[in-house]
C-alpha cells in the first residue's frame, strides 16, 4: 500500500447573532448560509471517515478570533485527526496560540503575501509541516502573468488575490507557490475564486500547474460538487488532497460515499 | 482506578518546545491516564510513563530538550516506558542527517535506539504527509490490533536503526521505512506517525500504551 489521497471537509466558522461559533457555507465567497455547530459537525465528519479538517475563521474580528480558538480547543478535545486552522493569521504569535489551542497546522493567506518572511519564521519555530500556505487564485486573460495555461483555446494565468478574491495582487500563483515552498511551506492550499461554490468541479488547469511546479503536497479546493470532481482532481491534476464544503454540509454526498466511489476506481483511500 | 483495580498511571508529556500538546494529552486521558504536561526534570523522573512529543527540526528539538536529556536517558535505562512521537521518535536515535544539512552535525540524539534519521530521496513528494498503512514486524503490546491499519504521518526524515530488530512496524513510501521502533527491552518506543492524530487506530495505540505503563508500574512496585 501507499500514501492515500485525503478527503478534507472545510468548515467556515463565523459568529452567529449571539456571538457563538457557527458554520456557514457560501457561493463565490459570498451568500453565506448557516449550516450548523462546528464541534458537532467535526464529530460527525470524523465518524464518517474524514481524513482531516480545515477550519477557516471568516469573522475577521478580535472576538471572532477568541471564539475560534475556543472552538479549536473544543474540536481538538473531541476528534483525533489533523486539524488545520486558517483565517487572519498574521504573526508568529498568532501561529503559536493557534497550535497551542490544538491545531496541527495553520493556513496563512494574506499574512504571507504581505510578509513572506512569516513563512520562514513559522517554519523555523514550529516546523514546515505546520505551515500551510493558502492562495486564492483568479483566472486572468491579459498579458501580465508569467505562467500561462491553455484553457478552452485561451491563454490563462492565475493571479493571487486577497480579501476573498475582491483584491488582486498582481502576483502569479505559480511563482508564489514556488517561493512559498522555498521559504518553507509544508503544504499548499489552492483555492479558485472562479470555481468557488459553483459545484462545477475544481479548477483543474490551476491545480495541475501548481502540482507540477512544486514538490510540496497540494490540497485542491473550491468547486467540488460530486465525487467525480474529486476523482478528476486526483487523477488529472495530481492533487494530494481534495477539500470540499457544501457537498458534505448539505448532505448531498457523504464522505463514506465519496471514498467508496474513489476506491472503486482505484484511487488509494483510507477506508 | 482502572478496570483491574490499579491506580491510574501517571504520564508526563514533556513540554520542551512549541506545538500541539493538547491532542496527545486528551488521547491519554481518554485511556484513563493521569497526564501532566511538564518541563520539570523531577516530574519526568517520577513519572510512570513518559511521552516525548515533537514537531519541528531535529537540532532545534535536541537543543530544546537539552535540560531533560539526562533524566530521559536515566528513566529509559531504569525501564520506565518512554514513547517518542514523530520528532520525539527521531530524537531516540543517535543522530540525524537533518542536523548535518543544517550545518549542525554535532546535534546528538538520545542514542537509546542506535541509528540515524535519514531523508526521503527527492523522487517523491516530501514531506510524506497523510495516512499510510502499518505493517507490524515484531510483537509489542502497544501495537496489538493495529496491523494493516492506517496512521497519520507528517515527516521528511525517517529512522534507520542500526539493528533491524529495533523495527516494530514498517510503512511503504517509495521505499519501506521503520514507522515504529523500540529498544530490545521494549520500554523505549517511537512512532514516526502521530497516534494522537490517527483516529481510532491512534487511540487504540494510546490506550495500549497506558495499559503497558500500568503493567510496568505494578511490576516495578
Amino acid at each position: 500500500m501507499t500514501l492515500t489521497k485525503r478527503i478534507i471537509p472545510c468548515i467556515d466558522v463565523d459568529l452567529d447573532e449571539d456571538g457563538n461559533a457557527a458554520v456557514y457555507t457560501g457561493v463565490n465567497f459570498e451568500d453565506l448560509t448557516y449550516t450548523g455547530d462546528p464541534v458537532e459537525m467535526a464529530k460527525r465528519y470524523n465518524e464518517a471517515g474524514a481524513d482531516e479538517f480545515v477550519f477557516l475563521d471568516i469573522t475577521a474580528s478580535a472576538e471572532g478570533r477568541a471564539t475560534m480558538l475556543e472552538t479549536v480547543e473544543a474540536v481538538a478535545d473531541e476528534v483525533f485527526i489533523p486539524l488545520t486552522v486558517g483565517g487572519g493569521i498574521r504573526t508568529r504569535e498568532d501561529i503559536k496560540e493557534t497550535l497551542r489551542a490544538g491545531a496541527d497546522k495553520v493556513s496563512i493567506n494574506t499574512g504571507a503575501i504581505e510578509n513572506p518572511d512569516l513563512i520562514e519564521e513559522g517554519a523555523t519555530a514550529f516546523g514546515n509541516q505546520c505551515i500551510v500556505i493558502s492562495v486564492d487564485a483568479r483566472r486572468r486573460y491579459d498579458e501580465e502573468g508569467e505562467h500561462y495555461e491553455q484553457v478552452d483555446g485561451e491563454s490563462v494565468w492565475f493571479e493571487a488575490t486577497v480579501k476573498g478574491g475582491r483584491e488582486g495582487t498582481g502576483i502569479d500563483v505559480i511563482e508564489w507557490a514556488r517561493e512559498a515552498e522555498q521559504r518553507g511551506a509544508g503544504e499548499l492550499f489552492v483555492n479558485s475564486i472562479d470555481a468557488d461554490g459553483t459545484k462545477d468541479g475544481y479548477d483543474i488547469p490551476l491545480t495541475r500547474a501548481v502540482c507540477d511546479a512544486v514538490d510540496t503536497p497540494v490540497i485542491a479546493s473550491s468547486g467540488c460538487g460530486a465525487p467525480e470532481d474529486m476523482y478528476e482532481v486526483f487523477t488529472e491534476a495530481g492533487a494530494d488532497a481534495g477539500l470540499a464544503a457544501s457537498i458534505f454540509h448539505f448532505g448531498e454526498y457523504s464522505i463514506d460515499e465519496t471514498k467508496a466511489y474513489l476506491d472503486d476506481r482505484g484511487v488509494p483511500i483510507r477506508l | 482506578m482502572s478496570e483491574s483495580g490499579r491506580t491510574a498511571p501517571e504520564i508526563v508529556v514533556v513540554d520542551y518546545g512549541l506545538g500541539n500538546l493538547r491532542s496527545v494529552t486528551r488521547g491519554l486521558e481518554r485511556a484513563d491516564a493521569v497526564v501532566t504536561i511538564s518541563d520539570d526534570p523531577a516530574a519526568i523522573k517520577a513519572a510512570d510513563g513518559i511521552v516525548l512529543p515533537g514537531v519541528g527540526a531535529f537540532s532545534e528539538g535536541m537543543e530544546n530538550a537539552g535540560p531533560f536529556r539526562d533524566v530521559l536517558i536515566e528513566a529509559a535505562e531504569a525501564g520506565t516506558p518512554l514513547l517518542g512521537i514523530c520528532l520525539g521518535m527521531q530524537m531516540l536515535l543517535t543522530t540525524s542527517e537533518e542536523a548535518d544539512h543544517a550545518g549542525e552535525g554535532d546535534a546528538e540524539g538520545l542514542d537509546l535506539i542506535p541509528g540515524t534519521n535519514v531523508r526521503f530521496s527527492s523522487d517523491r513528494k516530501v514531506p510524506h504527509m497523510g495516512w499510510n498503512e502499518l505493517r507490524i514486524e515484531r510483537d509489542h503490546p502497544v501495537f496489538d490490533g493495529v496491523d494493516g491499519k492506517y496512521a497519520y504521518f507528517v515527516h521528511s526524515y525517517y529512522a534507520d536503526p542500526n539493528d533491524e530488530r529495533a523495527v516494530v512496524a514498517n510503512t511503504e513510501y517509495g521505499e519501506r521505512f521503520a514507522s515504529v521502533v523500540a529498544n530490545e527491552a521494549g520500554n523505549v518506543i517511537g512512532t514516526q506517525f502521530h497516534p494522537e492524530k490517527s483516529g481510532e487506530t491512534g487511540l487504540t495505540i494510546l490506550r495500549n500504551f497506558v495499559s503497558y505503563v500500568a503493567d510496568e508500574a505494578s511490576t516495578a512496585d
